[in-house]
């Protein structure tokens, strides 16, 4: 069984994130860089399908050069094959994003044959759009279910689960299919010393972007406005007890 | 012109999301001197006519479909795609939620349109012939997003909670229109195929207290006084990323972007230090008190109340003093 994982390079932030002085990007000049953690997540359960199933995983991203980094993280997890659609800019809107990425999928698979999984990130974690794996889906012909919090194959369906606020809702999907996954689903494992020396051998293979402008057009990014917040101390220690107390009284907790 | 809502339902129950995107399209459609009309999915919420109409729409489609029993997210895209063809709206606008951001999201991509999610703003002088500016959330709501949607039919999700729902003080009976809509086996495939109904009780999502523990608890054991607390609160426990990528606890705890976001009456921090991730998960709390060592943690500067100490000894000093105070 062969996977396809198309993951995203996106900013580490801590507590805050600043925007570049033109408003456009965010000033990534002190952070460091991740996979976008519904597709770390992505990666994960494709290495584990492929462990209990055969097979095997490849990675993709469309993203700048230095997004090589991220898919050289996946394959010390377990992925054995990576592809990188470079783009000079920092980001394409999610119709542009989708075209290249199935265009590149359409080329992949016709030398490798079609592969048997195609996993997204449900949503990613910087420009939050909610769109590109079901507009690649949909190009690619294939079915796709989003929010997946459990998937496994039977006889070449996939069988997915997904939380709600009703209970848990089971889809099947006939493969070749595409699935969002979301983080949770498994807990990513760590690189092994034998797939550090293998995510530095990898041969990254890369492929042409292309794809038309989309509609969404980015004016420029601002941070929300900052809370005011006084906090209240109150106290130091255990002796502090008594306080809060005091006020989960008067917040009516107890009621 | 119109603005067309999408409602979401789950098998006919409307769902409390669907209320604020009513009341937005009413709005929006108000400013651009334009019709509001709405769109529910499946014989199954045909009921839903009459709170739509409080809402003020004027007209109703009724997307039907001997496949439209349960949700499905290829099958209810395409229903909209061909409600949209048909009706030509200038905007349709539906809920920030899993569903709502996923059939939009399955509608534009069948359209070959763009699409806008969590939009918080809508340009106060939008009217319909221009493109229309809106402000969107990213990174979960810690950074907002000025954009443009450039087409002739704009496709948008409301954030959730951002729009107070209002029914319309006077309003006519809406016209009911139903529609049949033509799918095939292409999309009649992504269907909840099966389900297991949630246990009746309090949820993350839904609990009054939750008392949360991040990296400073050390290790899943070290949990037990926080359970304990949460018990003499009749509350839940919460938990950060870092917590769930240790292993300590079960992802389902989790608060944050990529977890639960939480509303809570109060929501007690304990050895969290408060990054971004975590923080638009728990911002919506009414009340915060933060329980860290560092004075300067991110959590403690943001929360509405602190004590600055070791959660190893405050925590228990806390339960300790409510057993003392309730006799227990």
């Amino acid at each position: 069984m062969n996977i396809l994982v198309c993951v995203k390079r996106v900013p580490a932030p801590g507590a805050r994130i600043n925007i570049t002085s033109d408003g456009q990007q965010v000033d990534t000049a002190f952070l460091g860089f991740t996979v976008s953690p519904h597709e770390e997540c992505a990666v994960e359960q494709a290495v584990q399908l492929v462990e209990k199933h055969g097979g095997e995983v490849t990675v993709l991203t469309l993203g700048p050069a230095e997004a090589q980094e991220q898919l050289r993280t996946a394959v010390s997890t377990g992925a054995v094959k990576a592809v990188l659609v470079p783009i000079d800019t920092t980001d394409w809107d999610p119709q542009r994003t989708a075209q290249a990425i199935a265009t590149v999928i359409t080329e992949l698979e016709a030398t490798n044959g079609k592969y048997d999984l195609i996993l997204f990130g449900n949503e990613s974690a910087d420009s939050c759009g909610y769109q590109v794996g079901i507009r690649a889906a949909l190009k690619l012909d294939r079915p796709i279910v989003n929010g997946a919090k459990g998937l496994d194959i039977e006889n070449s369906v996939a069988v997915i689960r997904r939380e709600s606020d009703a209970g848990v809702e089971i889809y099947k999907l006939k493969t070749p299919a595409c699935v969002g996954v979301k983080e949770g689903i498994n807990l990513p494992r760590y690189p092994t010393m034998k797939g550090r020396l293998a995510s530095k051998k990898v041969e990254i293979t890369q492929s042409t972007a292309s794809g038309e402008v989309g509609g969404l057009k980015l004016i420029m990014l601002r941070r929300p406005p900052e809370r005011a917040s006084n906090t209240k101390i109150l106290g130091n220690g255990p002796e502090a007890a008594s306080a809060v107390v005091d006020l989960l009284e008067e917040l009516g907790v107890f009621k | 012109m119109t603005v067309l809502a999408v409602v979401e339902h789950d098998r006919g129950i409307i769902t409390t999301a669907s209320f604020g995107v009513l009341t937005a399209a009413r709005n929006l459609a108000k400013q651009m001197g334009a019709k509001f009309e709405a769109l529910t999915i499946g014989a199954n919420a045909d009921a839903l006519s009459e709170v739509i109409s409080k809402y003020g729409a004027s007209t109703i489609h009724q997307a039907h479909h001997q496949a439209l029993i349960d949700f499905g997210p290829e099958a209810w895209g395409e229903s909209i795609a061909q409600v949209v063809r048909k009706t030509s709206p200038q905007v349709v606008i539906s809920s920030g939620t899993e569903r709502g951001h996923e059939i939009i999201a399955q509608a534009a991509a069948r359209l070959d349109l763009p699409a806008a999610m969590n939009c918080l703003e809508f340009d106060k002088d939008f009217n319909g012939t221009q493109p229309l500016k809106v402000v969107r959330a990213r990174w979960g709501g810690s950074l907002m997003e000025e954009s443009q949607i450039d087409a002739p039919i704009k496709l948008v999700t409301l954030a959730n909670h951002i729009v107070e729902p209002q029914e319309e003080l006077s309003t006519a009976p809406a016209t009911v229109l139903a529609i049949d809509v033509d799918l095939d086996d292409s999309v009649t495939q992504s269907f909840v195929q099966d389900r297991v109904e949630r246990v009746a009780g309090v949820t993350l999502a839904t609990s009054p207290v939750v008392v949360s523990g991040g990296r400073g608890v050390g290790s899943a054991e070290a949990f037990a006084p926080l359970e304990e607390l949460a018990g003499l609160l009749n509350g839940v426990v919460g938990c950060s990323r870092a917590v769930t990528n240790n292993g300590w606890r079960n992802h389902t705890d989790q608060v944050g972007q990529t977890g639960t976001r939480i509303a809570p009456d109060i929501y007690i921090a304990c050895g969290i230090s408060g990054a971004i991730q975590h923080w638009v998960g728990a911002m919506a709390s009414k009340n915060i008190l933060a329980i860290n060592i560092d004075a300067q943690a991110n959590i403690v500067t943001k929360a509405g109340y602190a004590v600055i100490g070791d959660l190893h000894v405050v925590v228990p000093a806390i339960s300790a003093e409510i057993r003392r105070r309730r006799n227990l």
